[in-house]
């Protein structure tokens, strides 16, 4: 909370990214405390990781420092003091924090607690209620991501002819140390990330967090060892073809559970036990899942940086 | 248990909500009124994660022994929210640099200043 309301003082963009990094980490953090431990590893993962790279990549292509403003700030607190007051006023009805019997823990919640260990087989609730109960949502949000995704690649990307880019690309490779850590640290980040993709029925984990994790493991090869080493590794024609196809096998599995005369998505028919059809049914979604976040996540990182270097032929 | 107890985190998602609000609309920088935004997605967040907060509750994961579960519900969403919300930011951060390409500038004046509107 204190870095929230110091970023509003500060004039400095690059100390309010970092800032706001640590705000992220602070707030994943307080979700492991709110028993939500997914949320929060998805939080380190997004907010410290990847968006403080992206909001760093869009200072490097505009400027650094914020100017004055000419209007006064007392109309804006005003406007904020109401909205806040009637908000608080709001909340008199609200039920009490973590009371049992919340109209929120009476709906649906107690059926997905108590039967998805039967229906569904899989430990982690979290990933039984978002890979299958809630199949079609979780569609619906890797789509929102992919078309994102796309979003960025026509606004900064390069389409059709692509001009041959002949400035090299920062790299840090000269920093000894940077350099060796960064070998070792790359290959246990992937593992990680594998560990948590494969891993998310049991603990903590699913495609979502392995995805940005994985992202996270190649942009820091891309940061230290330059954008064109990290693109020989996996081509941006990769990256956009894996982009789409993480999306198809998640849809291709509704469709191919309707083809075995399920409703779609309704993995129980996906083989003869429905408990085992329910785990090849989210083994394979969230492989989609985790396919589409981490070639997102880098077309977009890679939409940036090329961007700075084709800035920096113009100058 | 008294009202303050009872409410409190509503109350801190408020204040996180109202400092977002507050940068969105008196700040001029397009850079400064994302991080704002992007606050305000996180006061959200925490409040879903905290109603989902159950007294002596555990982490939704099947454990033997353990008989008290967090709402899962609620976590699914916002675990879904909070990279929906990274891929939109980027998108918004995209449109801010052709802005910047377009105009030479990331602050709100100067843009209307340049187009002749207001």
């Amino acid at each position: 909370m204190v870095t929230a309301l110091s970023i509003v003082f500060m004039r400095d963009l690059f100390a309010i990214v970092i800032l706001f990094g640590i705000y992220s980490l602070v707030s994943a953090s307080f979700f492991v405390n709110l028993d939500a431990v997914d949320v929060a590893l998805t939080e380190a993962a997004v907010g410290a990781g990847i968006s403080t790279v992206l909001m760093l990549g869009t200072l490097a292509l505009t400027t650094r420092k914020e100017k004055e403003y000419s209007y006064g700030p007392t109309l804006p607190l005003m406007v904020v003091a109401v909205t806040g007051a009637a908000l608080i006023y709001a909340t008199l009805d609200m039920p009490y924090f973590s009371d049992p019997s919340d109209p929120i823990h009476q709906h649906v919640a107690p059926r997905y607690i108590q039967q998805s260990g039967e229906e569904i087989g899989v430990p982690n609730i979290v990933t039984s209620v978002l890979a299958s109960y809630r199949g079609y949502d979780t569609l619906g949000e890797v789509v929102v991501i992919f078309a994102a995704g796309l979003g960025v690649m026509t606004l900064l990307g390069r389409f059709g002819k692509r001009p041959e880019i002949k400035v090299p690309s920062p790299s840090m490779s000269h920093h000894l140390i940077l350099r060796v850590i960064a070998k070792a640290l790359i290959p246990l980040i992937i593992l990680y990330g594998l560990y948590i993709q494969f891993h998310g029925d049991y603990g903590p984990g699913g495609g979502f967090q392995a995805g940005v994790i994985f992202a996270a493991a190649i942009i820091l090869y891309a940061i230290i060892f330059g954008t064109e080493k990290a693109q020989k590794v996996i081509s941006p024609m990769v990256i956009h073809v894996l982009m789409a196809v993480g999306v198809l096998i998640y849809a291709g599995v509704g469709v191919l559970t309707m083809f075995l005369g399920g409703n779609f998505l309704g993995y129980n028919v996906l083989a003869h036990d429905p408990v085992h059809g329910q785990h090849y049914g989210i083994l394979l979604v969230e492989l989609g899942v985790g396919i589409t976040v981490t070639a997102v996540m880098l077309s977009i990182f890679f939409d940036f940086s090329d961007r700075k270097r084709i800035q920096s032929i113009e100058e | 248990m008294n009202m303050f107890l009872g409410l409190y985190n509503y109350w801190i998602v408020i204040i996180l909500m109202m400092t977002g609000f507050y940068i969105v609309i008196a700040k001029g920088n397009l850079l400064k009124k994302v991080v704002g935004l992007n606050i305000f997605q996180t006061s959200v967040i925490i409040m879903y994660v905290s109603m989902a907060k159950v007294k002596d509750g555990a982490a939704p994961i099947l454990t033997e022994g353990v008989e008290i579960f967090s709402n899962p519900l609620p976590h699914v969403l916002m675990l879904t929210a909070i990279v929906v919300g990274v891929a939109t930011t980027a998108l918004a951060l995209a449109l801010i640099v052709s802005i910047y390409e377009e105009y030479g500038s990331v602050e709100e004046d100067e843009i209307h200043e340049q187009d002749g509107s207001f």
